[in-house]
């Protein structure tokens, strides 16, 4: 095996790991807010991909193009979410709020058996057979794309929570609730408003990866699992720590897989993360 | 009267904290409430600023019954509430805070002004506003909390032990801000643990015992009234 390889496995689990970091911003979003776990969050990715598929095999939209349209859709849904499930079990036990979230992932993810059956589909996209060569090394027009899009989207939803009045807040309502409300903060609205954020990535990471992967009703674990070992990683509720998580994630599942063979990639990634919780359970930026 | 007390009862869960609390703060007066621990003080007033439903009795702000309505209600009302424990936001920096002391408010450049106000009334505050609120001492937390709780030009603030765990030379000047605050036209009704300072500066004070009015009276009046000396001050001095 030659350090180019190598290289290039890097290079490749870079670009994933920009993706799982967004998705793993989401997840870390609401764990952050509201000491909440949000089990079915791969299951509105999914939902997410289906969206984009369907727009490319009815209107022939491009997949990449999808995902701001994709964010506006799962916002909402994120919002319906909150009104008519998490609102009901916030103030009950720990259980019901763990328990709630992991009944959406088999809602979510039966009903898309039920209607889309256990078949692999995939937008055609013009970004498919795109290759960019940088001295020797190889990156799929595709990959870069959702690379760059997860660093957009993850940029702007941190200028977002540092910047502005409505983000401040929902920093404050994450580190003290009671005092936050004493300052007249509408926890409700802002806990919707997370909610809806949250899944909004989501639906721009369903968006990115289209081009490149197939959509079926078990996809979500591919994200979700990697996912939660970058929040362990990152810190959990540390949205800035999810991203840096995310990229060594990434890397641990493609360079771990070209070094070792390519089954066990998950379980390298499930190593790192026992290995986190076990040496380092405030995570790799945690103090 | 501008906040009136009448026979509340309020609790948590089936006991009875609050059981008949009456009193009275009139507008521009500093009033102490004294007692003992698990008298009902904190939760005096949290249930005055919405935290807590009052279970029966009344509470009237400006003759207008106010209640059990819930704290953003009565924070449009004008009344805000600094609480016991810690409540900096500690990865937010001072500056952040209060901005978010002021969040209910449009955002204008007489909010950008009252924050230059605040910061002018605590220097140490004003050197480090773009720090995190999380390396600031004990004392400088406090006056963090009654900055923001300024930002919304309270009619009434309520203050929950704002001394707590402060070393002496810090309570003085807790307190002296306290003075500088009625001066400036605040109405103050604080909790107080140490209530040799407390009586000092404050016009009246209530003694509260197991959630019911006790003894009131004018600060320096029970500053030498022997029953006070003897149950809260430790006896004679």
């Amino acid at each position: 095996m030659t350090a180019e390889i190598v290289l290039q496995s890097v290079v490749s689990g870079l670009m994933f790991g920009g993706v799982i970091g967004l998705v793993a911003v989401g997840v870390s979003l609401i764990w952050g807010i509201m000491d909440l776990i949000n089990f079915a969050y791969g299951e509105y990715l999914m939902w997410a991909m289906y969206l984009t598929f369907f727009l490319w095999a009815t209107l022939g939209l491009e997949p990449i193009l999808s995902a701001p349209i994709n964010a506006v859709v799962l916002f909402v849904a994120g919002v319906v979410t909150y009104r008519f499930v998490i609102r009901a079990v916030l103030r009950g036990p720990i259980f019901a709020q763990m328990l709630s979230t992991f009944g959406l992932l088999v809602l979510l993810r039966y009903v898309a058996w039920l209607l889309f059956r256990p078949d692999d589909r995939q937008a055609q996209s013009v970004l498919a057979t795109s290759v960019l060569t940088v001295g020797g090394l190889r990156v799929s027009g595709g990959e870069l794309v959702a690379f760059a899009g997860s660093l957009l989207a993850t940029s702007v939803l941190f200028a977002f929570l540092k910047c502005t009045k409505t983000g401040k807040a929902l920093r404050a309502l994450a580190q003290d609730r009671e005092a936050a409300v004493a300052l007249g903060i509408d926890a409700d609205r802002l806990y919707a408003l997370a909610w809806g954020l949250s899944t909004a990535a989501a639906g721009v990471a369903g968006g990115l990866v289209s081009s490149f992967m197939y959509v079926n009703p078990l996809v979500g674990d591919v994200f979700l699992l990697p996912a939660f070992a970058a929040v362990a990683l990152g810190g959990f509720g540390n949205v800035y720590g999810a991203v840096g998580g995310g990229l060594v994630i990434g890397v641990v599942n493609v360079t771990g897989g070209t070094l070792t063979v390519p089954k066990v990639k998950l379980a390298l990634v499930y190593l790192v993360f026992l290995g986190v919780l076990f040496l380092r359970p405030k995570g790799l930026w945690g103090r | 009267m501008l906040l009136t007390v009448d026979d509340v009862h309020a609790s948590y869960g089936r006991f009875d904290v609050l059981r008949g609390i009456t009193l009275g703060v009139a507008a521009g007066e500093i009033v102490a409430v004294l007692g003992p621990n698990g008298a009902g003080k904190s939760t005096l007033l949290k249930t005055i600023a919405g935290f807590l439903a009052p279970r029966r009795g009344t509470i009237r702000l400006g003759g207008e019954q106010v209640g059990g309505l819930r704290p953003r209600a009565l924070l449009d009302k004008g009344v805000t509430y600094v609480m016991q424990r810690s409540s900096i936001f500690g990865k937010l920096t001072i500056l952040e805070n209060l901005e978010l002391g002021a969040y209910i408010r449009p955002w204008t450049s007489e909010v950008k002004q009252d924050i230059e106000r605040v910061l002018l009334l605590f220097p140490r505050l004003a050197e480090r506003r773009h720090q995190r609120a999380e390396g600031l001492s004990g004392g400088e937390r406090r006056m963090l909390e009654i900055g923001r709780a300024l930002l919304l030009n309270p009619k009434l603030l309520l203050l929950d032990e704002p001394t707590m765990g402060l070393a002496p030379l810090v309570m003085d000047l807790i307190f002296e801000k306290v003075l500088e605050l009625r001066a400036a036209g605040t109405t103050v009704l604080m909790v107080e643990q140490n209530a040799r300072l407390a009586l000092e500066v404050s016009d009246r004070a209530y003694v509260l015992e197991q959630g019911q009015t006790r003894i009131e009276g004018r600060g320096q009046e029970l500053l030498a009234s022997d029953a006070v000396r003897r149950a809260y001050l430790g006896g004679a001095r």
